[in-house]
């Protein structure tokens, strides 16, 4: 880890109007590497990935690629120093097949016509080094299982070679088998040295393949933790702000007033 | 790793053409049931065909076996059905409808409706009868300016949809009403004007290749562009390693299509009082072939399906779907506006009521008969042309019958629901098959 991380977040803020959404957010990610981002409904977690995919530009603070400084203000910046986002409600089109949906946008061609056939023949080349098992290329998405989608979906953000990856709650609507589906792309993504954030709620997932837990808590950084020598409870205190609530600060003040008492 | 080793085995044996049709195929998509397919044989054709069909794939199926339904009743009704004359008929009738019902394909891709295109259709014809009549125009310039006219139509309904967020539905009804008004206007007191003779758009549907070799020249062509297309792409399957058309598929299909092509040209050519090889066939196959080449070879084809099936997805891959859906409308607009000139070409030219009545419902009927689903996103070029040619031979044959107009309507619309029922039923069955 002693490498400069692909991408690091400083001291980041957004506010949409009155309300403040992010203050003072830092976050980095190395190559290799799988951070969840955890935290409550509400914490900031798609707003600090918006501001990293260019949906929302930031406020303040800095964000660097590779160490140097960079702005992303669109989802173009982003998209071209290598940042892809996995959305939460699948962007696939139904009607069209797997080849074509892995292309959608980046189409490939020769000499101004679609050239079918370099496209199956990479979009297999890309599932195969995934160990993406689909029964056809060439079948409609509709007619895939959820997590037959799920996976060719994020398939299809590597489609760019990006370098870092965004998956925003990718298990959400799986089912138990299709989410080891998933589990085990998001390892294949880390065995090629891309950097994945991964937005989850469901905790048995994050520490099923994160290296480290980023918790986010009203807008504000909670601590990062490592996932190997963390426990569950831990995480859930970061995120719930268990240790920081009205019954702890009582119990530090009247502590304080025994102490003083006692002198 | 058995997996492994079993696949690696498969792999040894291609080489062997007895190898059993069960042995894995050099592919890790030997999963790929189409590829299969492909193994096995005639069997195998049976079960994809029975697969596709349970999935609700059903394509061209109902439209053709209903043509053969058609021809078959008819033939028997009247021996005049199949007769040379009756047939050539149904060609150059079909051809400006059936060039309208290609930019009602697009629409219809894009999960939209154009209402207006019967309308549009007489603005077309209007503008070319004004403008090389009485404003002395060049003929070919006329329509040039009239099919312009009606990519400018087009556009501006896509405006309104696109960028003002107008229901297409709308938007093409009020265009509908209104194209029609200023037809009217433009016609004049008189409210018909007569195709000079002598004319281009005379000839789109009153010119013949008499020659017999221009027909069968077509067919010939025909076939060997689509041997050819299919070889060459099999062969570029082959050499990058992908599943391809086996030499047998490729020979049946080209058998196919040869009969088809040179069946048409012997009817055209042959029979006593045969003309020859229409121009308006000629021009609606070129519409066709150029239309379904844009729809599935060219990345604003591939585009078109995306904003039909999930416009949201089509946005974030960095499609922008506002100049799609304006640009289908124009096409629409275009071809409505072509169309309109071959309806002015057979009647003898353009008059004030040109495009209305049952037009529009026979171009959006033609459509989603011959398959492109009203849902979006599904479909092909080629149904306009299968489409047309159900509700055309509906009407010949009635007409030979000597049924009124009116009972013609009756079947017509029932054609056409039942049309609708099968794809909004291949839709639902697509969705449960889907999701297993």
């Amino acid at each position: 880890m002693s490498a400069p991380p692909v991408l690091a977040l400083r001291g980041i803020s957004k506010r949409f109007g009155a309300v403040q959404a992010l203050t003072d957010v830092t976050l980095e990610i190395h190559p290799g590497e799988v951070v969840a981002l955890v935290g409550d409904n509400g914490a900031g977690k798609s707003t600090l990935v918006k501001t990293i995919s260019g949906v929302h530009p930031v406020d303040d603070g800095a964000i660097e690629w590779e160490g140097r400084p960079v702005r992303i203000t669109r989802p173009h910046d982003a998209q071209d120093l290598g940042v892809a986002t996995v959305y939460q409600d699948l962007a696939l089109c139904d009607n069209l097949d797997v080849v074509a949906n892995l292309y959608l946008g980046n189409e490939l061609r020769t000499a101004g016509i679609l050239d079918e056939i370099a496209m199956e023949k990479r979009a297999k080349e890309l599932l195969d080094t995934l160990s993406i098992r689909i029964p056809s290329v060439r079948i409609p998405v509709a007619s895939l299982s959820g997590g037959q989608r799920q996976v060719v979906a994020i398939a299809r953000a590597l489609i760019g070679d990006p370098k870092v990856v965004i998956l925003d709650e990718p298990t959400a609507a799986l089912g138990v088998e299709q989410t080891a589906q998933v589990l085990d792309l998001v390892e294949r993504l880390r065995e090629r040295n891309l950097a994945t954030i991964l937005i989850s709620h469901n905790m048995a997932d994050v520490q099923a393949v994160a290296d480290r837990v980023a918790v986010l808590r009203l807008g504000r950084n909670n601590g990062v933790f490592d996932v190997a020598d963390t426990s569950h409870e831990e995480i859930i205190a970061a995120i719930t702000g268990a240790s920081d609530n009205a019954v702890t600060r009582r119990k530090a003040r009247t502590d304080q007033v025994r102490k003083e008492d006692a002198r | 790793m058995s997996d492994l080793t079993e696949r690696s085995g498969g792999e040894d044996t291609t080489a062997d053409p007895a190898a059993p049709a069960a042995a894995p195929g050099p592919q890790p998509a030997a999963v790929d049931p189409r590829l299969l397919v492909r193994e096995k044989g005639l069997a195998g054709y049976v079960d994809d065909f029975a697969r596709r069909v349970r999935g609700g794939e059903l394509g061209s199926l109902p439209v053709i076996i209903g043509l053969i339904v058609i021809a078959v009743v008819f033939q028997f009704k009247n021996s005049n059905f199949l007769s040379a004359d009756s047939l050539a008929n149904i060609g150059v009738y079909t051809s400006g409808l059936g060039i309208m019902a290609v930019g009602i394909v697009f629409v219809l891709l894009l999960g939209e409706i154009d209402l207006s295109v019967g309308s549009v259709a007489g603005v077309g014809a209007a503008v070319w009868a004004v403008l090389s009549t009485t404003h002395g125009v060049g003929d070919g310039l006329a329509v040039l300016i009239a099919v312009v006219v009606g990519i400018g139509i087009g556009a501006l309904h896509g405006f309104f949809f696109a960028k003002v967020g107008v229901p297409a539905f709308v938007v093409t009804l009020a265009g509908f009403l209104g194209w029609s008004g200023l037809q009217i206007w433009l016609m004049g007191k008189e409210g018909s004007i007569n195709t000079p003779g002598g004319s281009v758009v005379e000839k789109l549907t009153g010119y013949y290749f008499e020659d017999k070799a221009a027909a069968y020249g077509l067919a010939l062509v025909a076939v060997l562009a689509y041997a050819g297309s299919l070889l060459l792409s099999a062969r570029r399957r082959r050499a990058a390693a992908l599943p391809s058309r086996p030499l047998g598929e490729i020979l049946l299909r080209t058998g196919v299509v040869a009969v088809l092509a040179f069946a048409v040209a012997y009817v055209l050519n042959e029979p006593a009082g045969a003309r020859g090889l229409p121009l308006a066939l000629v021009l609606f196959l070129a519409v066709l072939v150029i239309a379904d080449y844009v729809v599935r070879r060219t990345t604003y084809g591939r585009q078109i399906f995306a904003v039909g099936g999930n416009a949201e997805a089509a946005r974030r891959a960095g499609i922008n779907v506002t100049r799609i859906r304006i640009s289908v409308f124009a096409v629409s607009g275009m071809l409505a506006a072509f169309g309109g000139l071959f309806i002015a070409s057979l009647s003898g030219g353009a008059t004030k009521n040109l495009g209305a009545g049952n037009t529009l419902m026979n171009v959006i009927a033609a459509a989603v008969i011959g398959g492109t689903s009203l849902f979006g996103g599904r479909g092909k070029v080629w149904s306009a042309l299968l489409g047309m040619l159900v509700i055309q031979s509906i009407q010949q044959g009635l007409n030979l019958l000597g049924m009124a107009s009116e009972i013609q309507n009756m079947i017509t619309g029932a054609v056409l629901l039942a049309a609708v029922v099968i794809d909004s039923i291949s839709r639902r069955t697509q969705k449960t098959a889907g999701r297993t």
